[in-house]
């Protein structure tokens, strides 16, 4: 058995035998024409095969049997664009005028010269086209040559492609009746053939490397989440990815039937299911998984693994990034959470008996207004790019959030001096951890857009609980009425000053507690974008008024013990 | 002529589908419409030249506009900048 790991870039599993294809490169035939005639007649093959070439492009467009999806209508649109390019045409004819090549030679030269252009770009997105600019010169070569697309060939059932590359327009016109996988010797994430295979949900590894040791029939195993390709694997193994697979496709079945529902109880409440994230990487699973947005933007990424506070401008990217790939939804971003047990290297914390009591997170930054203020601008800045808005955590009273504001307004007068953009109306709300603040949630309502409750916080504030000591964990416990009673308590409050409040602790995504937090009134919760969909699934098959109920209930019980019996009944 | 400066806001950049749609939207004018970052000027007609300019996020780029519809050229290119684009 041999394996070999390439980058996955359309996750699955497949399982079947490989079929090898090699690429015949067209060849320079370096005849030259003679005279006017035949240039002429050279230009016009040029023109004829670039039609015939749309001719056949707009019949896949519109070939109903191979299921197209809107990412690959706008692949095959942006061919068209890429085919009556006059630049193309201008230096074909030009190469067929002064070099007296024909047609075929004319092209293979103008679509050389620009594939190295492409490939010598910085960005990785750009060189990827270069795999799209050679698709369109071997589209004109095949019809001037009048020879026929690789893959109208077809396959035997369960087919694994394995391939030096293979072009998107190939991609496209796969039938994934037959074709399960392929394993692509060269290519990138962003290629092309990577999206259409993704949107296809045909498992893909690219970049792979050297493929000559597969042979055609060769039993393949290839895992398009882990980049993994098996090659003639023994009975255990496939067993093994059987199973794999089985338990794959079920979940992948039931997430995409999840993606796209609203998280709507049976009675018709809407809620909003948003994602904790911690850098702009984590912005694709947080779709990928229905996510509706940002519950919680961890900025404590942007100060580890580094010796010194990133200055503005890095700061200004990151969130810039995090902004752009939000597709116009909330993206709630808390400001710097340093100190407790998160330590930076060049920021010296003194070393504290009690650090979680101690000098941390608004503290540091109402103490430090150059370090907040740098923050508060870099966020600003980006607040143009998406619906951006600011977290204070660890707030213990309304003195706090006032001087925080001040020094919010102060960073927007600085930017409205330097003439710089910002959205002027930038929500700011804070975070609910500590039990001071959720018993004042009456008078901490009216100085704030939004609450969200940090459970984990608030859970070990409230019961006087060091999460970290594993001696006293059994005692670590969201379920113990006094703490539901400030999360009850906060989210009345809340709901009677008209303010948004979710939550953005664990709490969240912990599936018994989901109808307890609705029936207290929640409809926001932030989690980690893998657990949506479970949670998703609850509120689908809840209706609020029985959620009320075991609310209702939870309150009258006297401890965790309890609770936690009689929740798991209802829980799914 | 009319000029107009953008500051480039989708996350990609100008990648292939916006520059389809901008070099369709563009053929529905008679004026003849350029595109400039730093010192390099293209027309608006060419795939490959609008990729060539690797326009990324967060760039500033400039629309020249000249021709008997260059008003309404600019209020749909001005609509393509400000709202169509982040959408691509």
């Amino acid at each position: 058995m041999n394996e070999i790991k390439g980058i996955g870039v359309s996750p699955g599993i497949s399982i079947g035998r490989a079929c090898v294809i090699s690429k015949s490169n067209a060849v320079a035939t370096g005849t030259l024409l003679n005279d006017t005639n035949e240039i002429l007649i050279a230009i016009e093959c040029f023109d004829k095969a670039v039609i015939s070439a749309m001719h056949e492009i707009e019949g896949i467009k519109t070939n109903t049997s191979l299921n197209l999806q809107y990412e690959d209508i706008a692949i095959l649109e942006t061919q068209i664009e890429f085919l009556s390019d006059p630049q193309i045409r201008e230096d074909v004819v030009e190469v067929i005028n002064t070099d007296k090549k024909n047609a075929g030679d004319a092209v293979l030269d103008v679509i050389t010269n620009m594939v190295q252009i492409f490939l010598n770009m910085e960005d990785e997105y750009m060189r990827a086209r270069s795999a799209d600019v050679q698709d369109i010169g071997n589209r004109i070569l095949r019809h001037l040559n009048n020879s026929g697309s690789l893959f109208t060939q077809t396959f035997g059932l369960d087919t694994i492609i394995i391939a030096e590359d293979i072009l998107p327009s190939d991609t496209l016109a796969i039938d994934t009746k037959q074709v399960v996988g392929f394993a692509t010797k060269i290519g990138s994430k962003t290629s092309h053939t990577a999206i259409i295979a993704k949107s296809k949900g045909i498992p893909a590894i690219v970049g792979c490397g050297e493929l000559n040791v597969i042979k055609n029939d060769d039993v393949i195993i290839l895992d398009g989440t882990s980049g993994m390709l098996f090659i003639n694997p023994d009975e255990q193994l496939l067993i093994e990815y059987n199973q794999k697979k089985s338990v794959y496709d079920e979940q992948a079945n039931q997430l995409k039937q999840l993606k796209t529902v609203q998280p709507v109880t049976i009675d018709g409440t809407l809620s909003k299911l948003l994602a904790n994230i911690s850098s702009p990487e984590d912005m694709e699973a947080v779709f990928e998984n229905g996510g509706e947005g940002v519950g919680l933007l961890r900025t404590e990424l942007l100060f580890m693994n580094r010796d010194s506070f990133p200055t503005e401008d890095e700061q200004f990217e990151f969130y810039k990034l995090i902004a752009l790939q939000s597709k116009g939804k909330p993206i709630i971003v808390r400001t710097i959470d340093i100190g407790g047990d998160k330590q930076l290297p060049y920021f010296n914390l003194p070393i504290e008996e009690n650090p979680f009591l101690g000098y941390r997170a608004i503290r540091i930054c109402l103490d430090r207004i150059d370090l907040f203020i740098t923050q508060l601008k870099a966020i600003l800045r980006a607040s143009i790019f998406g619906d951006l808005k600011i977290m204070l955590p660890m707030v213990s009273g309304v003195q706090e959030v006032r001087d925080a504001k001040k020094i919010i307004e102060q960073a927007k007068t600085e930017l409205s001096q330097a003439d710089i953009n910002f959205n002027s109306k930038i929500e700011v709300g804070i975070m609910i951890e500590i039990p001071s603040a959720a018993i004042t949630a009456d008078i901490l309502a009216k100085e704030v857009d939004f609450f969200s409750i940090g459970t984990n916080d608030l859970c070990q504030y409230t019961l006087a609980v060091d999460r970290m000591n594993e001696k006293i964990s059994h005692l670590y416990d969201p379920f113990n009425p006094g703490v539901l009673r400030l999360i009850k308590y906060v989210i009345e409050q809340a709901h009677q000053h008209k303010i948004h409040v979710a939550m953005c602790g664990e709490m969240a995504s912990d599936p018994m507690a989901t109808l307890l937090l609705m029936g207290m009134g929640l409809t926001e919760f932030s989690m980690s974008a893998s657990a949506i969909p479970a949670i998703k699934n609850i509120i689908i098959n809840t209706d609020l008024n029985k959620a009320k109920e075991i609310s209702n209930h939870v309150m009258t019980l006297d401890g965790s013990k309890a609770i936690i019996t009689y929740l798991q009944e209802f829980t799914i | 002529m009319i000029t107009k400066e953008y500051i480039i806001t989708a996350s990609q950049g100008i990648h292939a589908r916006p520059a389809t749609t901008l070099i369709r939207l563009a053929k529905n004018f008679k004026s003849s419409i350029s595109l400039k970052k730093a010192d390099k000027t293209i027309k608006l007609n060419s795939m490959l030249n609008i990729l060539s300019l690797g326009i990324k996020s967060g760039e500033q780029i400039s629309i020249i506009i000249e021709g008997e519809d260059e008003i309404s050229a600019v209020i749909a290119l001005d609509q393509f900048f400000k709202d169509q684009l982040k959408d691509l």
